[in-house]
């Protein structure tokens, strides 16, 4: 049987999510017999692949990066997957959006409160340009399924990915797709 | 103290032959729309010119109501006792665009020597004022709005010496529901019901209630009824009180009608010093007492249990019906609301009977409407015209029709919560029924008429942000819906939405209008829906594949860092 | 007097001057509701409890439609299904509702109704406003990035406490609750610091202070003791008895 080519993404958000996916523990060792892990930031791939069957987007679309590789993952993938609260409704990362424009915030932080580096750091292709808004995923590309939760437990992401490796958009209902409290 | 018939009678004869030693009666519009164009300085300059032509026992200078052609204020009236030769015969000659040069030029040529200065006269046979038919707005222009013995003169109160002395409360409300009188705030729920259920309501108090509250963008109507003829207003709520069994009314009118509320209440005092309000009205046992109550100019005022919560100075906002304000109204007590247009129409009903109401106007809807015409038309202004009359009759006719070289492309009737309806359909007969089932709604008589210059597109947009601001934030769909729904319709006219943002634009509507509380939010999407209806392809041509990049504003740190 | 009435084709008997809420909770038939909370006076305002009334075009609000002879609703049309996510939807959208990092996380009814409706994302753009934290009171917060205008808080603060600190300001999506004249809760004079409108709040927008991140468990059933055992003049709590 073959396996299905399996990314994970990283956006903007803290990481959670993929300790999650980490948390699914043995059960990571059934996956990998029915999907290969493509593209990660657990894996060493640095250019997100072609013909990937599906990819869980973990973060919201909060700098010009992440707008530029989840227009990729959407043009290289079957299935995107909004993976967590930050990707589905922008959630802790999008908190500086009723702040609206960060330029004050920028400049309050590196300019008048100057303790750690000197000026706004800027060096090109290092450092993204934050958007003037940080949003979901779905906001910006076509998302085909949500996985909720700050973070999504094990369990839901088990329970999202296991109709996912049978070629199966996931229909998670109930508790399963509660915001905030992962069930 | 007006008692009896006669009482009535001796004012009216004063006052006709105060007006008979006169040789002309100038008639300066003193409307709010004339005023804005300078009807005061109009006024002044006359009395002036005929102070300096030694005229003053000639002529009499009058400051009237609204003559209707709003376009071409400020406006002015010349009545002759005698017709005049050099103006062909007639007694009446109208003048537009007056100036105080043109006052003193008038003054001196027509008052003098009895010439009209005809490049500025409109024919009243302008179908604008040809086809009208006034019964509300039958005084609006020919009398003195702050003066109850010109309201008499003109058979004011005798309806309510009538309806007091030969007919019983039961009699007045008949009469009213025989007439086939509907609700002229916009509903036209049937007049004659209302009062039934006030008048058959068992309580210590009950109250009648005039919504002068009209919010409608580009609707006058109300506010000119009321600047013009408040004692028309103020007649028929007593005739209403007397049938019902209410003892006090309210007056509710929008603070931005400061017009309108100084004359409503001068007219309420005039009233109060004939005995005409107050107790033992007309020296019958009926006592009757008004009061004027002035709204913070919230829209969603208008709807009638947000107008009550204003009326007991609550925060503006509709409460769930039923209750119905007539089973539980003003302070827990029966109370019955009704326009102030509908409250116009009454005394006329009284004098001259249900049937010559009904004989008016089509099958279902009886009577006259008052529209306030604007937009892209020749002649715009208010019209009371009977109902039944065609859309086009009004465009083309009395409006003149648009600018040359434009084309008509549809009427919007209803304000916010009403729709627009193309040019095809411009034949159809105006009636209650008849524009609901265009998608549109009569409503309190806004009608705006759109050139091909005009986006549809844009006037949702304009509509629906109209609601938005006015939403009072009570209901969820409301309160929300009119701000996703304006942010969908303003990213259709920038040209920046897919086809999916249409798809979830028509859910909005179609959850905003069968969920929400009041009135307001249930029509906030009728402007998008019939515009969709009628439409749809210039929403679709505003369709895009490629939105615009949100890369394109990130942030330019380089600039930061000079900061 | 006893009425026959019936929901969703089943034939039910309820006592007239009931609301359809009253019998469809009752009858556990599932109806879900917001603004509405047993011992309070009825809003009508969130509209989740709209039900399909045969013979009439209009839907109406369960919590204040009062049953009669021969009513017959249907509770969970695919079309109120449909309208009642989108609601769910639309009030995730206009304020800032951050689970993660919500006193109420886990305890939340607004999560409940998503959980409910089947919301795994929301359609709408969100608002993202600038809304107030009020921490003034030595008790108690309020932040209003949570609240979701159910005026269960004015309710309860007017109708039970009879203090009447709280309203509503401002219209439309600026509307927001207020403490006595628009002044900060700390130095609102009329407040008892009673807790009821904390009590009564289905969302982390009123908490106790000193709770974390899903620790704020809310009581509103608290109301409907007042309210009954001050009818009844029985102050024993139910399970005393």
């Amino acid at each position: 049987m073959s396996r299905i080519k399996l990314a994970t993404v990283w956006l903007g958000g803290c990481a959670g999510c993929h300790m999650s996916f980490l948390d699914l523990d043995e059960w990571l060792f059934e996956l990998a017999k029915v999907a290969e892990l493509v593209f990660s930031p657990i894996a060493d791939a640095k250019v997100f692949p072609e013909g990937v069957d599906v990819a869980l987007v973990e973060g919201a679309v909060a700098n010009e990066d992440n707008l530029e590789l989840i227009k990729k993952v959407r043009e290289r993938s079957k299935w995107v997957i909004s993976f967590g609260d930050c990707a589905v409704t922008g959630n802790v990362t999008a908190l500086r959006n009723p702040l609206g424009d960060p330029t004050p915030m920028l400049k309050r932080i590196y300019l008048a409160a100057n303790v750690v580096t000197e000026g706004v750091p800027s060096e090109k292709g290092i450092v993204p340009a934050l958007l003037p808004r940080v949003m979901p995923v779905h906001e910006v590309i076509k998302v085909d399924a949500f996985l909720t939760g700050c973070p999504p437990s094990a369990a839901r992401i088990q329970a999202a990915l296991e109709p996912l490796v049978k070629g199966e958009l996931p229909k998670l209902e109930g508790e399963h797709i509660r915001f905030g409290q992962g069930a | 103290m007006i008692k009896s018939h006669s009482d009535l009678e001796i004012i009216s004869l004063e006052e006709k032959q105060n007006t008979a030693q006169y040789r002309h009666r100038v008639m300066c519009c003193n409307s709010t729309a004339c005023l804005s164009a300078g009807a005061h300085g109009v006024r002044e300059a006359f009395e002036a010119s005929i102070k300096r032509e030694g005229l003053e026992p000639q002529v009499q200078v009058v400051p009237v109501g609204c003559m209707g052609l709003c376009s071409q204020g400020p406006l002015v009236a010349v009545k002759s006792r005698l017709p005049n030769q050099e103006t062909g015969g007639k007694t009446e000659t109208l003048y537009h665009s007056v100036n105080p040069e043109l006052a003193e030029t008038i003054c001196q040529e027509h008052l003098a020597n009895g010439k009209a200065v005809e490049a500025q006269v409109l024919s009243p046979e302008l179908p604008f004022f040809a086809r009208q038919q006034r019964i509300v707005l039958a005084n609006a222009g020919e009398i003195n709005p702050e003066r109850i013995e010109d309201y008499i003169a003109r058979g004011g109160y005798q309806a309510l010496l009538q309806a007091l002395s030969t007919m019983t409360p039961l009699e007045v409300v008949e009469s009213i529901e025989q007439s086939g009188l509907r609700g002229r705030g916009g509903g036209g729920y049937p007049t004659g019901k209302k009062w039934r259920m006030l008048h058959e309501a068992q309580a210590e108090s009950k109250y009648v209630v005039a919504n002068g509250d009209e919010g409608d963008p580009g609707a006058y109507m109300d506010r000119t009824i009321m600047e013009d003829d408040p004692h028309r207003i103020i007649e028929g709520m007593t005739i209403a009180a007397y049938a019902t069994g209410a003892q006090q009314g309210y007056l509710y009118v929008r603070a931005e009608y400061p017009v309108a509320v100084r004359r409503l209440e001068t007219a309420i005092r005039q009233a109060k010093r004939q005995g005409l309000l107050g107790n033992k009205i007309l020296d019958k046992d009926f006592g009757f007492s008004l009061e004027v109550r002035i709204g913070a100019g919230a829209f969603v005022c208008g709807e009638e249990t947000a107008l009550l919560a204003s009326i007991e100075g609550k925060r503006g906002q509709p409460v769930l019906r039923p209750p119905y304000p007539t089973q539980r109204g003003l302070w827990q007590s029966p109370t019955m609301i009704n326009n102030v247009e509908t409250f116009a129409n009454i005394s006329s009903i009284i004098q001259k009977g249900a049937d010559w109401f009904r004989s008016i106007g089509t099958d279902s809807s009886k009577g006259s409407k008052v529209f306030a015409l604007a937009g892209k038309l020749n002649h715009t202004g208010l019209i009371e015209v009977p109902l039944g009359i065609t859309l086009r009759d009004i465009v083309e006719d009395m409006g003149g029709g648009v600018a040359k070289g434009r084309n008509l492309k549809a009427v919007q009737t209803g304000g916010p919560s009403g729709g627009c309806i193309p040019e095809a359909y411009l034949d159809t007969a105006i009636d209650y029924e008849s524009l609901q089932h265009l998608g549109s709604i009569m409503g309190s008589g806004g009608f705006i008429v759109m050139d091909n210059d005009d986006s549809m597109v844009d006037i949702a947009k304009f509509f629906m942000e109209f609601c938005r601001d006015e939403s009072c934030g009570k209901c969820l769909p409301c309160r929300a819906g009119t701000v996703q729904m304006y942010q969908l319709l303003d990213k259709i006219s920038k040209s920046q939405a897919s086809l999916d943002d249409l798809a979830r634009l028509e859910d909005l509507c179609d959850m905003v209008k069968h969920t929400s509380l009041c009135g307001l939010g249930q029509t906030a999407p009728n402007p998008v829906l019939s515009t969709l209806q009628y439409f749809r392809q210039e929403y679709l041509d505003l369709m895009t594949d490629s939105p615009p990049q949100v890369a394109d504003k990130a942030i330019n740190y380089e600039a930061l860092g000079e900061g | 007097m006893p009425i026959n009435l019936n929901i969703n084709e089943q034939n039910l008997k309820a006592q007239e001057g009931e609301t359809l809420l009253t019998v469809a909770r009752r009858e556990g038939i599932p109806l879900p509701t917001l603004c509405f909370l047993e011992g309070l006076s009825v809003a009508g305002s969130c509209r989740l409890c709209l039900v399909e009334v045969e013979g009439s075009s209009k839907l109406q609000p369960a919590c204040a439609l009062k049953v009669t002879e021969g009513l017959s609703v249907k509770t969970a049309t695919e079309r109120l299904k449909r309208y009642r996510k989108m609601i769910v939807e639309l009030l995730f959208a206009e304020g800032n509702h951050v689970c993660a990092v919500c006193v109420s996380n886990g305890n939340c009814e607004l999560q409940d109704l998503a959980v409910q409706m089947g919301v795994d994302h929301i359609r709408f753009s969100y608002q993202f406003p600038e809304r107030k934290v009020d921490l003034s009171h030595p008790l108690f917060g309020f932040d209003a990035n949570r609240c979701v205008l159910c005026t269960r808080c004015v309710r309860a603060c007017d109708e039970i406490e009879g203090a009447h600190t709280w309203d509503v300001a401002g219209r439309g999506q600026s509307a927001h609750i207020i403490s006595d004249m628009a002044q900060p809760w700390g130095s609102a004079t009329s407040c008892t610091s009673c807790s009821k409108c904390v009590a009564v709040c289905p969302v982390g927008a009123l908490f106790g202070k000193g709770v974390s991140v899903a620790e704020m468990k809310h009581q509103p059933a608290v109301v409907d003791f007042l309210a009954s055992a001050r009818r009844e003049q029985n102050w024993h709590k139910k399970e005393e008895q």
